[in-house]
């Protein structure tokens, strides 16, 4: 049975089991391949999109259950520009990259719930993205610095 | 003894084997009337002299290109190595650009293929700017003085007046200039001058080396547009998840697929065959599942009913294998390094200190798990897959499916993190032999429990450390023993011993000033696969002895820097020729890089000024040192740690101090320096592999835990001891090593608990 649903703004229609996570149905049907697999059991974040704006992990989630539209990486601004997209730049946050897109993402919600974040709040947000390559200092810094340029 | 080190040589410099020379790449193609758009190519040209003399006498052969400049001078940098996380497409390219004077926002970095012909591709060990710093200046400098002849050419004024600065060649008494690509076409017709007459820049004249440079990936990271091979996508193609054996070196016995071949996008299922002995590279052997798409295949996956051989490893257990190093250990092993007697020092002997030290089983875990797309059509494959070894990638491949390896083509788009792991292209194999049985391309993702359950491990180890003093507190004598299961095993099943360049990795070369040595390999039989991590042994063997040389600090009642800086005594150059193996030095000349006990001193004393050493901190506060060479480069680290009256720590500063010679991108430097502290406290603070009946108990990161955001110190602070006329030094792993020791010895200063296994997560540190 067709399942519908918007990523970035444009209206899909994919035919699979309605249990498919939507981590594969954005990478492998609609071919959006910025959301990351790590883990496949939520623990590891690099899945993570917006679901209507609130952070969700895709590998978890079935897409028969997807209420709201879907946002990745691939959508989060036009150009690259997002202020977090920029901070990133600025810090050169990213070593091998894979995570970042996760990483981003949960930032992004972070910073949409709470533009101000302490260091406790950021470590307590971003705990669940995990990075080997250990750019997590970075992380912090670029996450206040869009903080600062958002507000 | 030396099968993997004569592997890895081989390796290395498989097709290279020699020295290499610059040819005009366009030229030849000009001369041939094939030249057409009128481009300048310039190629490093590979004479494998010692396999075929005459073909090299006789003139090029197999050249290769490496850099292009266009007519509208848009300048093509070929990148050969693996980019994973370290830089190396910015690192060797800004090294080429700096040296050709050409501006970096006019080169464009393509991703070579895995060939023989662009030499050593083997991105491993720390090695790329090593191994490459040197040619790749030459290349530039040799770029650099054609379009000056082509200025002064085109110009008809001597070429001692034109001078080439970023990306134009200026005539230096009229100040006018010409582009880079406006002389392209000239220079494509030049000779290329005789490597007696390049002329390298001067150091102070670095434009981008010895600096600051961004990643060139950063923004299609950050955007999500940058490609790994799990993104790769072709026409038709399939997607296949492997059941592999739970035991090492089990076997498929029988199976049935009918349930799985059942879940909707299943299509078919294929045998992987099971390899025989040597393990090598080669894939594991299992059942795979195709299909429509990823998650089809896992599912399917699940529905297999195979019944397996576990073969000999099944009555494999950890806690029972510690048991047989530490006992190992504790018996004389291979005598690797001997100065003076150590029997004698110990008869004599005003004191003796003696500790053991374990360390468990690692997997690499990188964030993009192993994973590769092979396409075969008739005789010809080709490959990408998420590999440090794409020349390795390509022979595995050949093997597999019986193929010529000059008719794989293979490839790697980025590596999503690698740490040693992806040197072993197993996985690349798996794709192969799918797409053959089934004719389409085929896409092998590793699930995350395959890549914990399933890993090259990084060995664990039991090591017996005893040091004697004299009466004034001297230390006199340090044995050393050191039992863990071999790499070797990977190219011989019957090795049983760590071989020589295995001690080499951070024993044999103890930097103190003892005049009594004794460093020895003990027999472990190998029941994993194992294989090299991120700074392979120098990770348990720098704990053994920066734990040990801080035990021996407060038995002798000796601030632990003093402590340290005494052991390593004066500075100078150690001399290792004397070991029964030619030490190993990571494959580079010892003249050319000394054992330098100076540049260990100077890391030390600055880490512990950053540190502010000697500071009054709070109560169960504490810091801890450790300084280690590792792959050419010194670091010192100075950890602070704080302890919590329930136990749980948390790192307010970490400060690291690095001597890597000549540091190319400092950010990068950087950044690899902050990676590998992170790295190197997920080891020492939660790594853990455990086997059961042969099978390994963890599964994933809910019970392999790495470092995440919160546990992260809150600042890493690294000095770089910049030298911008020494020869570049590793740089992705010697920031591991020093890590585990500084903390557990910061964890002692805070909380008097001297604690002599890893990881942390074992010890109860409350109150």
């Amino acid at each position: 049975m067709a399942i519908s649903l918007t990523v970035n703004g444009t209206s899909y229609s994919v035919d699979v089991p309605s249990e498919m996570p939507l981590l594969w149905v954005i990478r492998d049907i609609i071919g959006l391949t910025g959301t990351k697999y790590g883990c496949g059991i939520g623990k590891c974040g690099n899945c993570r999109v917006h679901i209507d704006g609130v952070a969700k992990d895709s590998c978890l989630l079935p897409v028969g259950d997807v209420r709201g539209a879907v946002t990745t990486i691939e959508g989060l601004s036009a150009n690259g520009d997002h202020p977090l997209q920029k901070a990133w730049a600025k810090h050169v946050v990213p070593q091998c990259g894979y995570c970042q897109p996760g990483q981003i993402m949960q930032a992004a919600y972070l910073l949409s719930e709470n533009p101000k974040p302490t260091d406790e709040d950021i470590d307590a947000s971003m705990d669940d993205i995990i990075c080997r390559c250990g750019t997590y200092t970075r992380i912090r810094s670029a996450i206040k610095t869009a903080a600062e340029e958002m507000s | 003894m030396n099968t993997i080190m004569n592997m890895r040589r081989r390796n290395l410099r498989k097709g290279v084997a020699g020295r290499i020379r610059l040819s005009n790449m366009s030229r030849r193609h000009f001369l041939m009337g094939a030249a057409g758009t009128g481009g300048f190519v310039l190629g490093l040209t590979l004479f494998p002299i010692q396999k075929n003399p005459a073909a090299a006498a006789g003139g090029v052969f197999e050249p290769s290109v490496f850099l292009s400049i266009a007519k509208d001078g848009t300048t093509t940098i070929m990148c050969h190595r693996s980019e994973m996380g370290q830089g190396i497409r910015t690192g060797l390219p800004i090294v080429l650009a700096d040296e050709l004077e050409a501006d970096l926002s006019r080169c464009v970095i393509v991703q070579a293929e895995g060939d023989a012909k662009y030499g050593d591709q083997y991105t491993d060990g720390s090695h790329s700017i090593v191994e490459f710093y040197d040619q790749m200046r030459e290349l530039g400098a040799a770029g650099r003085q054609m379009l000056e002849q082509a200025a002064a050419q085109q110009w008809g004024v001597a070429q001692s007046e034109c001078k080439a600065q970023n990306h134009k060649v200026v005539h230096q008494p009229t100040g006018k200039s010409l582009d880079f690509g406006d002389l392209a076409a000239t220079a494509a017709t030049l000779e290329v001058p005789a490597a007696d007459t390049l002329r390298l820049k001067d150091s102070k004249d670095f434009r981008y080396v010895g600096k600051d440079t961004p990643i060139v990936d950063l923004k299609d990271i950050n955007q999500g547009s940058a490609t790994y091979t799990i993104d790769i996508t072709m026409p038709g193609m399939k997607y296949a998840s492997v059941e592999r054996c739970p035991v090492t070196l089990g076997k498929v016995k029988s199976y049935d697929a009918s349930e799985a071949l059942k879940v909707p996008g299943v299509e078919a299922v294929v045998e992987i065959p099971p390899f025989s002995l040597p393990v090598v590279y080669n894939a594991l052997g299992g059942i795979a599942v195709v299909a429509s798409n990823t998650w089809a295949a896992m599912e399917g996956r699940k529905k297999l009913k195979i019944t397996w051989d576990y073969g000999e490893n099944a009555g494999y257990e950890s806690r029972a294998y510690r048991k047989s190093l530490e006992e190992s250990a504790r018996n004389k092993g291979d005598v690797w390094r001997e100065e003076g007697d150590v029997n004698a020092a110990f008869g004599s002997a005003h004191r003796i200190l003696e500790a053991e030290y374990y360390s468990p089983l690692l997997v690499h875990v990188p964030m993009e798990p192993p994973g590769a797309v092979a396409h075969v059509q008739g005789d010809k494959c080709l490959v990408w897959s998420s590999t440090q070894d794409p020349q390795s990638a390509r022979d595995v491949v050949a093997e597999a499916i019986g193929l010529d390896s000059a008719n794989v083509e293979s490839r790697m788009p980025l590596l999503g993190g690698a740490f040693g792991r992806k040197s072993k292209p197993d996985f690349a194999a798996e794709a192969a032999v799918c797409s053959k049985e089934v004719g389409a391309p085929v896409k092998v993702t590793w699930t995350r429990e395959d890549d914990v359950r399933n890993g090259f491990y990084h060995s664990d180890c039991a090591q017996h450390v005893k040091a004697a003093l004299d009466a004034n507190g001297k230390v006199t004598a340090w044995e050393h023993r050191s039992a863990f299961p071999t790499i070797n095993w990977l190219w011989d099943a019957a090795e049983n011993r760590p071989g020589a360049w295995e001690i080499d990795f951070g024993l044999s070369d103890l930097p103190y000033d003892i005049p009594n040595i004794s460093i020895e390999g003990c027999e472990a039989p190998v029941h994993v696969r194992v294989g090299w991590l991120r700074s392979v042994h120098n990770i348990f063997h720098a704990f053994a002895i920066g734990s040990f040389a801080d035990e021996i600090a407060y038995a002798r009642g000796r601030d632990p820097v003093d402590n340290l800086l005494d052991l390593i005594g004066p500075a100078r150059i150690i001399d290792l020729s004397g070991n029964p193996e030619e030490y190993f030095n990571y494959m580079f000349g010892i003249d050319k890089y000394p054992i330098d006990t100076g540049r260990l001193i100077k890391v030390v004393k600055e880490a512990a000024k950053m540190s502010k050493w000697g500071r009054s901190l709070p109560s169960r506060h504490g810091l801890g040192i450790m300084a280690h060479r590792s792959f050419l480069t010194y670091v010192a680290t100075v950890v602070e740690v704080a302890v919590a009256d329930d136990g749980t720590i948390s790192i307010p500063n970490v400060y690291m101090a690095v001597d890597c010679g000549l540091a190319v991108n400092t950010d990068r430097v950087r950044s690899q320096m902050e990676g590998a502290t992170i790295y190197g406290m997920s080891a020492a603070c939660y790594g853990e592999i455990t086997a059961k009946a042969g099978r390994i108990q963890q599964h994933n990161f809910n019970d392999y835990h790495v470092v995440r955001m919160s546990d992260c110190p809150r600042d890493i602070h690294v000095h770089i001891l910049q030298n911008l006329d020494a020869p570049p030094g590793g740089v992705g792993e010697p920031g591991v090593p020093p890590f585990a020791p500084a903390l557990y010895n910061a964890v002692f200063a805070a909380t008097g608990k001297r604690l002599r296994s890893l990881p942390l997560q074992n010890h109860d540190l409350s109150i």
